[in-house]
């Protein structure tokens, strides 16, 4: 018996000349739009360009909550709709992307958030979400470690409970895309780095890479804290500021929490992977940087804000720290869409702290656009056109802090 | 990366005693038209490089600076008060 697979999970490439698609971009919302195209578009010629090894973007470092509980009408079915993709992905990928549904907890600390969550669970329910509100005793019925004394610094009022949230294995989901492109003839290029892009007749022809020049049909952008990058050199503007965004975990501890836990009064986000380690996210950083480095101020803040909600962690050690860089946008909502200036230079960026959970959809819909020129439906309120018509998705209720 | 802002009134001090006031940008003329104050209102350079931003001394002498700044490696070039020689 063969216990450890010899299969490569993608093989290599040399670039060719030219390709039908070319995707800068190798985390899950480039990758997962190369799957579609070749799975449901039959479009095979395609190249998935990562200056990085797959993942190296916010892809690899996110903290891995899968959620649908948004506030928007818009926001609501497509995050649902992503959520069902990953419910399925496993198989359809023949890939575990160890999905964990234990459910997820939006705390309220004050009348105005409990008043924001009511509105969210509200809306959710209209649209087939399951989402609720409870108080603080279901809560600490839910999860007897923690903190729910009257006599805390911001009491737990109430909270917004989505059982169907969870947890995930991101670089899972990114590999398993890569290997089943790869299956389907699409190349996936690590280590090749777009460094610019020719434009003529408002058409993009050429992209130009730091190995060779290629040829293309179509240019999709989905690099996420460097989108400027990539977009100005296509000469398209962006609404756009890259943060920082940092997490860290710490030494594995006995399973204490099973249920993802999520304050926006205090800044903070945390749950317990299978190992046991306890993942914590931050606030994004205070100024637009494209630095990576994570600082102590923050693992400062991180760790106070989790004693608030867990007292007894106190002696717990952080084993890492690390930082991800991530595309604001001004709504709290992505950016889809062929861009008006150049016809054939599309669009997946704006992502956030919070696009990770939307890769599924993202790709599928991303590659529906590419293939018929046509955006469907659950895509089009996030195009660009939206800041001119002034149509914007104010997600920043339930996208700030609650990743 | 957290690092210093060399303030022209206090000196060199840490990037968490000041509040970040966005890249400093040229407001439209009264008689822009209505994409340029769109571009105004929305679109910004978000540099991978170098850039000049404004930046408020919160917990020091409570001005607006303005600072050049690498936005990759955070280094602050420079830092002076708005409309200075720099
Ligand atoms: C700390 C942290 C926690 C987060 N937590 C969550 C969460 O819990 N839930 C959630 O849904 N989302 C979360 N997010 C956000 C989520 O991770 C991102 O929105 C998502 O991963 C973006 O995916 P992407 O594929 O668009 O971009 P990325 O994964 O960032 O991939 C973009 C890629 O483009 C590459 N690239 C850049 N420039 C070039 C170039 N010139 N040429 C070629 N390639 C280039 C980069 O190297 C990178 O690999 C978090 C983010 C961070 C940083
Ligand atoms: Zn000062």
């Amino acid at each position: 018996m063969q216990l450890f697979s010899k299969d490569r999970m993608w093989r290599h490439h040399d670039l060719k000349p030219s390709y039908d698609v070319v995707i800068v971009g190798g985390g899950v919302h480039g990758l997962a739009t190369a799957y579609y195209l070749a799975k449901q578009h039959n479009i095979r010629k395609v190249a998935v360009l990562e200056k990085s090894y797959l993942g190296a973007g916010a892809s690899g470092r996110n903290t891995a909550i899968l959620r649908s509980n948004y506030r928007t009408p818009e926001g609501i079915p497509f995050y649902d709709a992503s959520l069902k993709l990953y419910e399925q992905i496993s198989e359809e990928l023949g890939w575990n992307v160890l999905f964990s549904q234990c459910g997820h907890l939006t705390l309220g600390h004050s009348d105005s958030s409990v008043a924001g969550l009511r509105v969210r669970s509200e809306n959710n329910q209209l649209l087939g979400v399951n989402s609720r509100m409870i108080g603080f005793e279901e809560v600490g019925k839910l999860v007897p470690t923690i903190n729910i004394s009257r006599e805390a610094r911001y009491p737990i009022l109430a909270a917004l409970y989505h059982p169907p949230g969870g947890i995930i294995r991101h670089d899972a989901v990114v590999w398993g895309y890569a290997r089943a492109c790869d299956r389907m003839g699409v190349e996936i290029h690590p280590f090749t780095e777009v460094t610019g892009i020719d434009v003529e007749n408002s058409k993009v022809r050429h992209v130009v890479t730091c190995k060779r020049r290629i040829a293309t049909g179509a240019v999709l952008n989905a690099t996420a804290g460097w989108a400027t990058t990539i977009s100005r050199m296509a000469g398209v503007p962006l609404p756009i500021v890259t943060h920082p965004l940092q997490a860290c975990v710490t030494e594995p501890l006995k399973p204490f929490l099973n249920v993802v836990i999520v304050s926006a009064t205090l800044h903070v986000y945390l749950s317990q992977t299978d190992k046991g380690e306890l993942v914590v996210g931050a606030e994004i950083d205070p100024y637009q940087s494209y630095s990576m480095r994570s600082t102590l101020p923050t693992l400062e803040q991180m760790a106070t804000y989790t004693l608030e909600l867990f007292p007894w962690l106190h002696g717990v050690r952080v084993l890492r720290q690390w930082a991800g860089i991530c595309d604001m946008t001004p709504d709290f909502a992505p950016i889809m869409g062929a861009a008006s200036e150049v016809s054939n230079f599309y669009m997946d960026v704006g992502w956030g702290t919070y696009g990770f959970k939307a890769g599924p959809i993202s790709g599928k819909c991303m590659a529906e656009l590419i293939a018929t020129h046509t955006p469907p439906s659950l895509i089009e309120p996030f195009s660009a056109t939206r800041f001119e018509t002034g149509r914007l998705i104010g997600e920043k209720a339930a996208a700030a802090v609650s990743h | 990366m957290s690092f210093l802002v060399p303030c022209p009134n206090c000196g060199r001090r840490s990037v968490y005693e000041f509040r970040f006031g966005g890249e400093v940008r040229q407001v439209p003329s009264l008689e822009a038209t209505q994409a340029e104050w769109q571009n105004y209102r929305f679109n910004r350079t978000n540099a991978a490089g170098i850039q000049t931003e404004w930046w408020f001394h919160y917990f020091g002498c409570r001005q607006w600076l303005q600072a050049v700044r690498n936005t990759v490696s955070n280094e602050v070039l420079h830092a002076y008060l708005p409309g200075e020689k720099h």
